[in-house]
């Protein structure tokens, strides 16, 4: 390995195919990416699974952590959207996991992070818009539409508000993707940076490696910052979900 | 691994024009686009995506939740159960309390009656034997009473008897001659009074 490629912060999100497929003229292939999105689901699942195989009554240190995942979860959707929430809880408590298992992954070195890719956030944020939207229709019908019309809002501002509100609607899967997205992509970044200046400044002898501590405490800092933000964004990305599929069910303000 | 090797291999050349400027560079964009906007690998990445989280949402949905629901229902029946078990244990032990001090209201009620007649029989007792020796005590006083009453009176008798005697002999001593025996005794009598 090139010491060039250590320093370069782009590279760590780079997809190459291990295995090309081509299907109707895509490129599908499994790639570094794809190996990691199987490696997120069967650590998540295998965890999941093994740690409640005991069902014991009394539950165990990993046992504990999984129920302390499922009642989170499962409290922030009924917070936020209510009893009838509750029928969306396999799909929130999916995003979490798999957010924050593909989260806590990318944090090793070497390993790819799924979710520091705009298409990976977006698909599931658009999964999201997509079930408010067909839940929110399919429950509603145009009642759904009153969610643009915010009640006791005067006639001659109604355009205006109905057009914030749309534009604030069709932006959610933006700002769902986007902060996940740039939240991982520019921790991963700017911790490889600064390693990069600890690999550099060693370079230049006794002085540059006394120089490069400081680099080297930036980058255990920015690990445990990188391990909040990791969990932190798998909870915002659930939280948000809650409230956008509370829009779903109940669209009158 | 095979991860970093790839990079090394597929990132070679841009690897080399990295080296020119002081390590840290950023590909240029004409070479590569910046990975994660890269639309070529979109496909994938949406195809594998759907894949992966397809099934992790199907496992969690049939397998992890239903089975961690009812770890959690489990438990939470078995509390209240014990909770529900520990609060019959308590109205028991309540009851048994509330039992007890009636019993125990019952015998220091008991136990005052049975004192309380103990005492007003002793002094029932008391009483009557009191009231007995009073009066026998005041019969042998009107005995003693009467027995004086009846001998002052004999006494009284004899006084007179022996005053009309002396004065008999009186009278005779200095009159010389009988006197009347019933003048004497009249005299005797107006004199005593």
């Amino acid at each position: 390995m090139a010491a060039a490629d250590k320093v370069d912060p782009i590279h760590q999100f780079q997809i190459h195919p291990i295995i090309p497929l081509h299907i109707g003229g895509y490129d599908v292939s499994f790639t570094n990416s794809s190996l990691f999105m199987v490696v997120t689901i069967v650590l998540a699942s295998a965890f999941l699974y093994m740690s409640t195989a005991s069902r014991a009554l009394i539950p165990g240190r990993l046992q504990s952590v999984s129920e302390m995942a499922y009642e989170f979860v499962g409290n922030m959707l009924r917070d936020a959207a209510g009893k009838q929430g509750m029928q969306f809880f396999p799909l929130v408590f999916s995003l979490f996991m798999f957010v924050l298992v593909a989260n806590l992954i990318g944090l090793f070195p070497y390993f790819f992070t799924v979710t520091s890719h705009i298409i990976v956030t977006f698909t599931l944020a658009i999964l999201v818009i997509g079930t408010v939207i067909v839940y929110g229709f399919a429950k509603h019908g145009f009642g759904f539409l009153k969610l643009f019309v915010p009640h006791g809002v005067p006639g001659y501002l109604l355009p205006l508000v109905v057009a914030i509100e749309v534009i604030s609607f069709v932006s959610r899967p933006v700002s769902l993707s986007v902060r996940l997205f740039a939240n991982m992509l520019a921790g991963h970044i700017t911790l490889k940076v600064f390693s990069g200046f600890v690999v550099s400044l060693s370079a230049f002898g006794a002085l540059g490696i006394a120089g490069s501590v400081l680099p080297l405490a930036m980058a255990v800092a920015l690990s445990a910052l990188e391990l909040l933000v990791a969990f932190l964004q798998a909870y915002v990305f659930a939280v948000l979900t809650c409230m956008y599929l509370n829009d779903a069910l109940h669209p009158s303000h | 691994m095979f991860v970093t090797s790839a990079y090394a291999q597929e990132t070679a050349p841009a690897a080399a024009e990295g080296d020119t400027h002081a390590g840290t560079a950023v590909p240029a964009a004409e070479h590569e686009a910046f990975p994660p906007f890269d639309a070529k690998t979109f496909p994938s990445q949406i195809l594998w995506l759907v894949i992966t989280f397809g099934l992790f949402y199907l496992f969690l949905k049939r397998v992890v939740m239903p089975r961690l629901g009812s770890i959690i229902d489990v438990r939470n029946d078995r509390i209240t159960q014990d909770l529900d078990h520990a609060a019959r244990l308590k109205d028991e032990a309540d009851a048994a309390v509330a039992a007890y001090e009636q019993e125990l209201a019952e015998a220091k009620a008991n136990a005052n009656k049975i004192g309380q007649q103990a005492s007003d029989a002793a002094k029932a007792d008391a009483e009557s034997t009191r009231k007995k020796l009073e009066a026998e005590l005041e019969k042998k006083l009107g005995e003693a009473e009467a027995s004086i009453a009846s001998i002052k009176a004999k006494a009284m008798k004899e006084v007179g008897t022996i005053a009309e005697d002396t004065t008999s002999a009186i009278v005779e001593a200095l009159v010389g001659g009988k006197a009347d025996k019933t003048e004497i005794a009249a005299a005797v009598k107006s004199a005593s009074r």
